[in-house]
C-alpha cells in the first residue's frame, strides 16, 4: 500500500509540471502586450513601462516561469493589481462561500442520487427503470447555471419562498446561511445527480447479477441486507469515483452558478478578474483550483484501498 | 477462368447482400429504442432549424425598435421582444448558428486532433509517454474553468470560443482514441503488416484508425453537446460569443438583467439549449449502445 501511495503522489509531478506551465502561459498568449492591456488604452507609456518593470515582463520568459514557481512554493501568488493585495488573501476570503456551497450541493446530489440509483437498479429492464434513465440525462443536459435561472424565476420571483440571489456567512445564522444557498445548492446538485445516480444504478445491476448476490439470497437473507451490505458495499468504488469527481467539480466549476446566485466565492474571484484583466488573480485562482481538484481525486484514489480490500491487494502485488 | 470470374462475382454478391443485412440490423436496432428516436427526432429539428431557421424568421435579430421593448410573447412576436426591442425568435433562431456552430466546429476539430493524437500515442512508446501526460495535466484543469482562463487570454470573439474549447476537449478524444488503438495494436494480422514490412504509416491510418472510429464517433457527439453548455456558459459569463451577434448563452446575459420582468428572455433560449444537448446526448447514448457498448461516458 505505501508504495502505491507513493507512486501515486510521484505521477502528480509530471500533471502539476504541465498545470504551471498552461496556468503561467495565460499572461503571455493574450494578444500584444499584457501590461497595456491590463492598464487599458488611455495610460501612459510610461505607467506601463513602470507595470512591465514591476510585473517582470521585460525578463525572459523562462525566467520569469521560475520566478513564479519560487513564488508558488512559498506561497506567494503574487500581488492582484487592481485590489491591492496579495492573491492568496484574496483567495482566503472568497473560500468560504464556494466551500459552504461545494458541500451543501453534494449533501443534495448524495441524497437525490444514492436512493433513485438503487431503486433504478431494483426494477432494471421496467419502465420505472427507463423513466428515470431519461430523467437522469434530462439532468446531464440542462447546464447548472440556466437550472439556477429556472430555479429563480420559479421559487424566488414567483413563489417568493427563497431570496433571489446574494449570500449571508454562517456567522449570520444557519437557516440565514443555508436559504440563501438552497437554490445554487439545488441547481448544482441536481446535475450531479444525474452523474452519480447513473453509475449508481449500472455498478449495482453489475454487482447484482453476480453469484455470491444469489449465494446471499439463497441463504435468506432479508433483500434490505442483500441491497445495502452486499451489493451497495461491493458496488461502492465506482460510485466513489464519481462522487470524488463532481466534488472537484463542485469547487471548481461554480462560477457560473455562483454568478448567478451573486454569491462570492472563488468562481466569482475568477470572473471579476478576468473582466479587469487582472492575471495574477486569474492565475492564481487557477492554479489552486485545479490543484485542489487534482488532490481531491488523488484522495479518493488512496480511499479505494481503504474500502474494497481487493484493490488494496491488488496494487500491492 | 470463367469459373473464377463467376466465383468472384458470387463472393462479391454475397459481401453485399451481408451489408446490406448489416445495414438494415444496425437500422432496426437503432430505431428499436424510444429514447435513441427521441434523441435522433430532436436533433434533426435543432439541425433544420439552426440551418433554414433565419429563412422563417420575419424579423431581423439585430434590428432595434426602441418602442417595442420587452414585449411579451404574442401573435406578432412569438418569442416576446428583448430589452433592446429586438425579436427574441430570430435571436434564438440566429443564435443557434452561433450555438450549435461553435459545438459542431469543436467537435469535428477535437476529433480529427484527439485522432492524431491518439493513434500516433498509442504506436510510438516515447511519443505516448510525452503526449500522455501533456494529456493528463490538461484534463487536471475543470473544463469550464481551463476555457475561462483561455478566453481570458486569447479575448473574446467566436473563434476564440472555438480554440479555447477545442484545446478543452482534445485529450478527452485523445485518450479514447488511443486506448481503443492499444487494444488493435496487439492484434495478431497488425503483427502480421509488421512482418510483410508494411510502413507505419500504412499501418496506422489504413488498419488502426478505423477501428478507432466507432468510439471517436461516440464520443464526439457528447462533445458536441458539452461544447454547447460551456459555450453558453462562457458567454453567459461575457467572456464567450460577444454581442451584438446572437448565440444562446448571450441572450440568457441579457435575460439575467431582465428576469423579475421578462421571464422570456430566460425561457426560449434555456429551452433550446436543454433540447439540442438532450437531442445529442440521446443519439449518443443510442449509437454506444450499437457501436461501442464498452465505453461510459466520462465526466469533465
Amino acid at each position: 500500500m505505501k508504495s502505491y501511495i507513493l507512486k501515486r503522489i510521484l505521477s502528480l509531478i509530471p500533471v502539476l509540471l504541465i498545470v504551471s506551465i498552461v496556468v503561467f502561459m495565460i499572461i503571455h498568449l493574450t494578444p500584444g502586450d499584457p501590461a497595456s492591456v491590463m492598464l487599458g488604452p488611455e495610460a501612459s507609456q510610461e505607467d506601463v513601462e513602470q507595470l512591465k518593470n514591476h510585473l517582470g515582463l521585460n525578463d525572459p520568459v523562462y525566467q520569469q516561469y521560475f520566478h513564479w514557481v519560487e513564488g508558488v512554493f512559498q506561497g506567494d501568488l503574487g500581488d492582484s493589481f487592481f485590489m491591492d493585495k496579495p492573491v492568496t488573501a484574496a483567495i482566503i476570503e472568497h473560500l468560504g462561500p464556494t466551500i459552504s456551497l461545494a458541500i451543501l450541493s453534494q449533501i443534495t446530489a448524495i441524497l437525490i442520487a444514492l436512493p433513485l440509483g438503487i431503486f433504478a437498479a431494483r426494477k432494471r429492464g421496467t419502465v420505472t427503470d427507463q423513466t428515470f434513465m431519461g430523467i437522469s440525462l434530462l439532468g446531464i443536459s440542462i447546464p447548472h447555471f440556466l437550472f439556477g435561472l429556472f430555479l429563480i424565476i420559479i421559487l424566488a420571483i414567483n413563489l417568493r419562498w427563497l431570496p433571489v440571489a446574494g449570500y449571508r456567512p454562517l456567522s449570520a445564522g444557519l437557516w440565514e446561511h443555508i436559504k440563501y444557498l438552497i437554490m445554487p445548492a439545488i441547481a448544482l446538485g441536481t446535475g450531479q445527480a444525474a452523474l452519480i445516480a447513473r453509475m449508481t444504478r449500472s455498478s449495482m445491476v453489475e454487482t447484482l447479477n453476480l453469484n455470491f448476490i444469489k449465494t446471499a439470497r439463497a441463504k435468506g437473507l432479508h433483500e434490505r441486507k442483500v441491497i445495502y451490505k452486499h451489493t451497495l458495499r461491493n458496488a461502492f468504488i465506482p460510485i466513489l469515483t464519481v462522487i470524488g469527481q463532481t466534488f472537484g467539480t463542485l469547487v471548481a466549476g461554480a462560477a457560473v452558478t455562483e454568478t448567478v446566485f451573486n454569491i462570492p466565492g472563488i468562481g466569482q474571484l475568477i470572473i471579476n478578474s478576468v473582466e479587469r484583466r487582472d492575471y495574477m488573480v486569474i492565475q492564481g485562482t487557477v492554479l489552486m483550483v485545479t490543484v485542489t481538484y487534482v488532490l481531491i481525486n488523488l484522495i479518493v484514489d488512496l480511499l479505494y484501498g481503504v474500502i474494497d480490500p481487493r484493490v488494496r491487494l491488488k496494487k500491492e502485488s | 477462368m470463367e469459373l473464377v470470374v463467376e466465383k468472384k462475382r458470387q463472393l462479391s454478391d454475397f459481401r453485399r447482400d451481408i451489408n446490406r443485412e448489416r445495414r438494415r440490423l444496425f437500422v432496426r436496432r437503432f430505431f428499436s429504442n424510444k429514447l435513441t428516436v427521441t434523441g435522433s427526432v430532436i436533433l434533426l429539428l435543432t439541425l433544420l432549424i439552426t440551418i433554414f431557421g433565419p429563412m422563417i424568421s420575419a424579423y431581423n435579430p439585430y434590428e432595434m425598435v426602441v418602442t417595442s421593448r420587452l414585449k411579451a410573447p404574442s401573435g406578432e412576436h412569438l418569442f416576446g421582444t428583448d430589452n433592446l426591442g429586438r425579436d427574441l425568435f430570430a435571436r434564438v433562431v440566429y443564435g443557434a448558428r452561433a450555438s450549435m456552430g461553435v459545438g459542431l466546429s469543436v467537435a469535428i476539430i477535437t476529433s480529427i486532433l484527439g485522432m492524431v493524437v491518439g493513434l500516433y500515442s498509442s504506436y510510438y512508446k516515447i511519443l505516448d509517454h510525452i503526449l500522455m501526460r501533456i494529456c493528463d495535466g490538461l484534463m487536471a484543469f475543470p473544463a469550464i474553468l481551463l476555457a475561462i482562463a483561455l478566453m481570458a487570454a486569447l479575448g473574446t470573439k467566436i473563434e476564440n470560443v472555438i480554440i479555447a474549447l477545442s484545446a478543452v476537449f482534445t485529450p478527452y478524444v485523445a485518450r479514447v482514441v488511443r486506448s481503443a488503438a492499444l487494444v488493435v495494436r496487439e492484434q495478431t494480422y497488425i503483427e502480421a503488416m509488421k512482418a510483410q514490412g508494411a510502413s507505419s504509416l500504412r499501418i496506422i491510418w489504413a488498419h488502426i484508425a478505423p477501428n478507432t472510429l466507432s468510439p471517436l464517433i461516440v464520443y464526439a457527439t457528447f462533445i458536441f453537446a458539452d461544447a454547447i453548455i460551456i459555450e453558453a456558459g462562457l458567454s453567459f459569463l461575457g467572456v464567450g460569443v460577444p454581442a451584438p451577434d446572437p448565440s444562446w448563452g448571450n441572450i440568457l446575459y441579457d435575460g439575467k438583467l431582465v428576469i423579475f420582468t421578462a421571464w422570456w428572455m430566460t425561457f426560449f433560449p434555456g429551452i433550446a439549449i436543454i433540447l439540442s444537448v438532450l437531442g445529442l446526448n440521446l443519439f449518443g447514448d443510442g449509437l454506444r449502445d450499437l457501436l461501442d457498448p464498452h465505453t461510459n461516458r466520462s465526466k469533465k
